[in-house]
C-alpha cells in the first residue's frame, strides 16, 4: 500500500506532522512505519501537548528512588524496602466496552508495577461516570466494577480503596483510573533502559493477536456517533496469563540474566521496543516472523501495533536464554528470541527475511512534536452572598439525610463487596475508610493508599481544585496514622486543542506542583488522558491523585470508627463556612456557582503534622478528614461505621449553623479523644495554633443536635447505605 | 504436623494458607500441580484462587490435573483432605465431595465476612471446637452449592453438612445466605469426614488486625485434634 497524506491522516496524524515525517526520514515512510510513527506520536504516548508542562510538577523528595518516567514511581520506605507504584486512565476503552476496558487497565497497570521486580501488594481505583438519570450508566458501572474485579480477584491482589461519583459531564467519557502499589527489595528494582550491544531481545507471555491495533490512538482521539465501531480496538484481557507472566518475571528476576524490562502496554511491541532502545541510547533489530501469534498471517503492520495484554519484552544477558526460558516453560508461557540491541540507533524491523522498517529512533522519541498549546487562565470566580432567607425554610436533619443519599457520599459497598479486598491476608484496614491499609508482610510496617478527586472544584477554578485534590490525599493518609510519602497522579481532560480545556491543564498542574512541594508530597509517576470529549462536550477537569504513606508499626494504625462512649470529638481547623461548591450548594440551594474553598497550605500542614504527632502520643481514638458535605457528613460517616452516636454541643461559633455543619473548609479534621486526655490534647493544639472546637461527645447509638435533630444510628444507615443497591437492582 | 498445599497455576491464596499454617504449628510445604507424588503429610489443602483461570468450570481443569490422582488416592486411604473455595470446588470436580458450586444468586463476586454455624463435630476439623459459630470471610463468585434432592437426603442423613451460613445468632435463613446456596451450605464432608470442602476462607482470619480472629479457632482445634 502506498501512504499517503490521507492515509496518514486516517491514522490519526495530522497533515503537517505527516509533512514532518516526510523530511525527517528523506522519504515516504511504507505503511508499517506509518503505524509505528502514529503510535509514537499520538497523544498518549508522546506526551506532546502535556510534557512543557508536566516538567513543572514537583518530583524530588529524599524518599524518592524513581520519579516519572520509568514504567512507575519509587519510594523508600526503610529497611531494604521500596513501593512502586502508579495510577493509569483507561477512560476510552471503558466507555466502548466496559468490562474489558476496566479489566485491562487493572491488568495494565499491575504490568507495569511487576515489570519493577515488585509483587503487586495492593489495587485502588478512581472510577466516574455520568448522571444516574442517564440512559448509560447504570450498565457502564456494573461492567467497570466486574472488569475491575474480574481482573484483580483473580490475580489475586486485593483492592484496598477508591472513589466513585457521578456527573452529567461524564455521560459521554465515564472515567476508570487504575492504580496498583507493589513491593520490592530497594536492591533489585529493574528499570526499562537496556544496556549493551548485541544482547538478545525477548518476546514472553501471551501470544499477539487482532485485538487493540491502535488502541492508543483511539484513546488520543475524541469520540463521535460511530464510537461502537471502535469495539475491536479494545483489548481482550486475561487475568490468568497475568498471573503466570506475573510469578514467571519474579521467578527470573531473582536470578542475575535481566538487563532491562518493559511491558507491552499502549502501542504494544512499538513502545516497548523503541523504548527500551532509546533509553539506552542503541538501536534495536526485530525480526517478527519469530513473534507467537494467535492469528493467521498477521501482517508486520498488525504485529507491530497489536495491543494484545500479558506481554513482555526483555533484553537479556547473553548466554541465559536457556535458564530463562526454562522458567517461561514452567509456567507455560511463551518464550521468543525475537531480535537483539545493536549500535546503529535506528529500530530496524525484518518479517520473512525482508526488511519492512528502518526508522532512527530520535525520530521518534526526541522528534516527536510537542506543541506548546493556547491555554486560557480562569478567573477567580465570585463570592456569592447567600441571603438568610434562603436557609430559612431548611431542617438540618433533612438537609442531613438528603445528602448521606447522594450518590457520590453515599456508601459504596456494593462496589467494593464486588473487589476481592483481603486475600494475602494483610489487609488492615478495608475499603470505606479515609485510605486502604495493608501491611508489608512479615513486618511491622503498614502502607496506607487512598485516590482523590475533586472535579467540581477543578471545575470553578482549576488552581485551587489542584492544590485541594493533593492536600485531601494527604490528610486522607495522615488520618490513617500514616506518614505521607509521595503521589501518582492520572490526569483526565478534555481536548487540549481547545484552550478552555488546556487552561484547565495548565492550572490544575500548577496547583498540584504549589502543594505536593508545600506538603514535601512529591508526583513520581502518573499519567495523562486527554480528549475526553464527546460530540464538543467535554469532561470537568479530573485530575486523580494517588497517595501513598507509611504507617512504621501497624499496631497504631488509626480508623474512623468511635470506639467508645463518653469520649470527645473535636473538629480540627477553622471552620469558616465556605458553601460554594460545596455539595450543600448545589443540592440543597441549588447553587453551582462561586469559588471552590479556599487552600492555605500553612494551615494544611500544620493541622495535618500536629494530628500526626497527637496519633504519635496515643492521644487520638478514631480520625477523619472532613470532606464533602462537611461537618455533619463527616461525624454521621464516623458514628455509622461504628453504629454509635453523638451528641452534638450547641454552636459557640457566630456563623449560620447551616455554614457551620455543611461547609467545605478545607484542612479540617474530625478527632475523637479520651475525654481524660482532652487538657494533653488541648496543649499540644494550642502550642502548635491550631484552631479547634468541640463538636460533641460519643454515645451509645443516637445522632443528636439541640432540639434540631434526634435520628437514631439506624436513619442514618438507612439513608447511607440504601441508594446504590437499589439504584442497581431496578 | 505435617502439611502441604497444593499450588495450581492460578491459585492465589497459596501464600496466604501456608502462613496460616505455619503460624498454628503445621510444617507445611508447597506441592506444584505438575508433581505426581505428593509428600508424606498429615494434612493436603487445596487452596482457593482461579486454578488454571477457571475459564471452562471452576476447579474442572485442576480436577484432572497430575497431582490430583493422587490427592485422591491419599483421600480414598483416609488422609485428611481440606479444599477452601477453588479447592472446594476442585473437590467437588474430583467427585471426592458430592454436589456442584454454581454462581451466585445474584450473580456478583462476594467478598466479606459471614458468619458460619458448625453442624457436626464428630470429625477431626472440630471436635472439641470452642465456638459453635464462627465468623469467617469469603471471596467468592461460584459458591452457591447445589445437589440433587436424593443426594442432599444422603448428605443429611450422614450428617455430611460441615458448615452452614447464619447469622450472628446462629439463624439459618435466607438473610443470611449470601450466594442462595442450598440449604445455606458453606461446606461439607464426604461420608468417612476426612475430606473437608467448604467455601468461607479460615486463613484470612487468623489476627486481630485482620477482618476478624475466628480463623485462629478453627487451626488451632485442627492442629490440637492432629497431635
Amino acid at each position: 500500500m502506498e501512504v499517503n497524506e490521507k492515509i496518514a491522516i486516517d491514522h490519526g496524524l495530522k497533515k503537517e506532522e505527516f509533512k514532518k515525517i516526510c523530511t525527517l526520514l528523506k522519504r515516504v515512510p511504507n505503511i508499517t512505519e506509518l503505524g509505528i510513527f502514529s503510535a509514537m506520536w499520538n497523544e498518549h504516548c508522546s506526551y506532546k501537548s502535556s510534557r512543557k508542562h508536566l516538567k513543572n510538577l514537583h518530583t524530588k523528595g529524599k524518599k524518592v528512588i524513581q520519579g516519572p518516567g520509568e514504567n512507575a514511581g519509587v519510594i523508600d520506605i526503610g529497611d531494604d524496602d521500596a513501593i512502586v507504584f502508579k495510577i493509569e486512565s483507561h477512560n476510552h476503552p471503558s466507555f466502548i466496552e466496559p468490562y474489558q476496558g476496566a479489566a485491562t487497565g487493572v491488568g495494565g497497570i499491575m504490568r507495569d508495577v511487576f515489570t519493577m521486580g515488585a509483587r503487586p501488594i495492593a489495587n485502588l481505583n478512581s472510577i466516574h461516570f455520568g448522571s444516574p438519570q442517564h440512559k448509560k450508566t447504570k450498565n457502564l458501572l456494573r461492567g467497570v466494577v466486574r472488569g475491575i474485579g474480574g481482573y484483580g480477584n483473580c490475580i489475586g491482589v486485593p483492592t484496598i480503596a477508591g472513589q466513585t461519583s457521578f456527573d452529567e459531564s461524564y455521560n459521554g467519557n465515564i472515567l476508570v483510573n487504575a492504580m496498583t502499589l507493589g513491593l520490592v527489595d530497594k536492591k533489585k528494582i529493574f528499570y526499562s533502559k537496556a544496556a549493551g550491544i548485541d544482547k538478545p531481545v525477548i518476546y514472553v507471555g501471551s501470544k499477539t493477536g487482532r485485538d487493540g491495533i491502535h488502541g492508543a490512538s483511539m484513546a488520543s482521539a475524541i469520540f463521535d456517533d460511530k464510537i461502537e465501531e471502535k469495539k475491536p480496538t479494545v483489548q481482550v484481557g486475561d487475568p490468568f496469563t497475568e498471573k503466570l507472566l506475573l510469578e514467571a518475571c519474579l521467578e527470573l528476576m531473582e536470578d542475575n540474566s535481566i538487563i532491562a524490562i518493559q511491558d507491552m502496554g499502549a502501542a504494544g511491541l512499538t513502545s516497548s521496543s523503541v523504548e527500551m532502545a532509546s533509553k539506552g541510547k542503541l538501536g534495536i533489530e526485530l525480526d517478527l516472523s519469530k513473534v507467537p501469534c494467535r492469528e493467521e498471517k498477521m501482517t508486520p503492520y498488525e504485529i507491530m501495533l497489536s495491543e494484545s495484554q500479558e506481554r513482555m519484552l526483555i533484553v537479556l544477558e547473553n548466554g541465559k536464554e536457556k535458564s530463562a526460558k526454562k522458567i517461561f516453560d514452567k509456567w507455560n508461557l511463551d518464550f521468543a528470541v525475537i531480535g537483539k540491541t545493536t549500535n546503529t540507533k535506528k529500530i530496524e524491523i525484518n518479517f520473512n527475511k525482508k526488511k519492512v522498517a528502518d526508522i532512527p529512533l530520535n525520530l521518534l522519541s526526541e522528534n516527536a512534536p510537542i506543541y506548546d498549546r493556547k491555554w486560557k487562565k480562569n478567573k477567580l470566580p465570585q463570592k456569592i452572598k447567600f441571603k438568610k432567607q434562603v436557609f430559612k425554610s431548611l431542617k438540618l436533619s433533612d438537609c442531613l439525610k438528603k445528602l448521606l443519599m447522594h450518590p457520590n457520599i453515599c456508601d459504596k459497598q456494593w462496589i467494593w463487596e464486588q473487589y476481592d479486598h483481603t486475600v494475602m491476608g494483610d489487609t488492615i484496614q478495608k475499603p470505606g475508610g479515609d485510605a486502604g491499609v495493608v501491611r508489608v508482610h512479615g513486618t511491622e510496617k503498614a502502607i496506607a493508599a487512598s485516590v482523590d478527586s475533586s472535579a467540581l472544584y477543578c471545575h470553578a477554578h482549576p488552581l485551587t481544585g489542584g492544590k485541594q485534590v493533593v492536600c485531601e490525599s494527604w490528610r486522607n493518609i495522615i488520618s490513617v496514622g500514616a506518614e505521607p510519602i509521595a503521589i501518582t497522579n492520572c490526569l483526565n481532560f478534555g481536548n487540549p486543542e481547545k484552550d478552555e480545556n488546556m487552561g484547565e491543564f495548565v492550572e490544575c498542574i500548577q496547583g498540584i506542583s504549589e502543594a505536593s512541594k508545600y506538603l514535601d508530597y512529591p508526583v513520581v509517576s502518573g499519567n495523562v488522558s486527554f480528549y475526553n470529549e464527546t460530540k464538543d462536550k467535554g469532561i470537568k477537569p479530573t485530575p486523580s491523585i494517588g497517595g501513598v504513606g507509611l504507617i512504621k508499626n501497624y499496631k497504631k494504625m488509626i480508623s474512623m470508627e468511635l470506639k467508645k462512649e463518653g469520649n470527645l470529638i473535636l473538629v480540627i481547623g477553622k471552620t469558616e463556612g465556605h458553601l460554594e461548591q460545596t455539595i450543600f450548594a448545589r443540592e440543597i440551594l441549588s447553587e453551582k456557582k462561586g469559588p471552590p474553598p479556599e487552600i492555605n497550605l500553612f494551615n494544611e500542614k500544620n493541622n495535618g503534622l500536629t494530628i500526626s504527632k497527637l496519633i504519635k502520643d496515643n492521644l487520638i481514638e478514631s480520625c477523619h478528614d472532613v470532606s464533602l458535605g462537611g461537618i455533619l457528613i463527616a461525624t454521621s460517616k464516623m458514628c455509622i461505621k461504628s453504629k454509635k452516636g453523638i451528641k452534638i454541643n450547641n454552636l459557640k461559633n457566630l456563623i449560620n449553623k447551616f455554614e457551620y455543619f455543611f461547609s467545605e473548609d478545607q484542612g479540617r479534621y474530625l478527632v475523637e479523644i479520651n475525654k481524660d486526655n482532652f487538657k494533653k490534647v488541648e496543649k499540644v493544639l494550642i502550642d502548635n495554633s491550631v484552631h479547634f472546637d468541640e463538636l460533641g461527645v460519643v454515645n451509645d447509638n443516637k445522632f443528636l443536635f439541640s432540639d434540631e435533630i434526634d435520628l437514631s444510628i439506624e436513619d442514618l444507615i438507612k439513608a447511607y447505605n440504601n441508594w446504590l443497591k437499589k439504584y442497581m437492582v431496578n | 504436623m505435617k502439611s502441604s498445599v497444593i499450588i495450581f497455576p492460578g491459585s492465589n491464596c497459596d501464600r496466604d494458607m501456608d502462613v496460616a499454617l505455619k503460624k498454628f504449628g503445621f510444617n507445611n510445604q508447597m506441592v506444584w500441580h505438575n508433581d505426581t507424588e505428593l509428600p508424606k503429610s498429615d494434612l493436603i489443602v487445596l487452596p482457593g484462587g482461579f486454578s488454571y483461570g477457571d475459564y471452562l468450570r471452576c476447579g474442572s481443569i485442576a480436577g484432572k490435573s497430575k497431582i490430583i490422582n493422587s490427592v485422591i488416592e491419599y483421600a480414598k486411604s483416609g488422609g485428611l483432605v481440606l479444599g477452601i473455595c477453588n479447592g472446594f470446588q476442585i473437590l467437588t470436580e474430583t467427585g471426592l465431595l458430592p454436589g456442584v458450586l454454581q454462581q451466585n444468586k445474584y450473580l456478583e463476586f462476594i467478598c466479606k465476612n459471614v458468619h458460619v454455624k458448625i453442624n457436626d463435630t464428630k470429625n477431626k476439623y472440630f471436635k472439641n471446637i470452642k465456638k459453635e459459630i464462627l465468623e469467617l470471610h469469603i471471596a467468592h463468585n461460584e459458591g452457591n452449592y447445589f445437589c440433587s434432592s436424593n443426594e442432599l437426603k444422603l448428605i443429611e442423613d450422614n450428617n455430611q453438612i460441615a458448615v452452614t451460613y447464619c447469622n450472628k445468632d446462629g439463624t439459618c435463613d435466607n438473610n443470611s445466605n449470601p450466594n442462595g446456596a442450598l440449604k445455606n451450605i458453606a461446606g461439607i464432608f464426604n461420608k468417612n469426614k476426612n475430606i473437608l470442602g467448604m467455601m468461607p476462607h479460615p486463613e484470612r482470619m487468623i489476627d486481630k488486625y485482620l477482618s476478624g480472629e475466628d480463623g485462629s479457632i478453627f487451626f488451632e482445634n485442627l492442629i490440637g485434634n492432629l497431635n
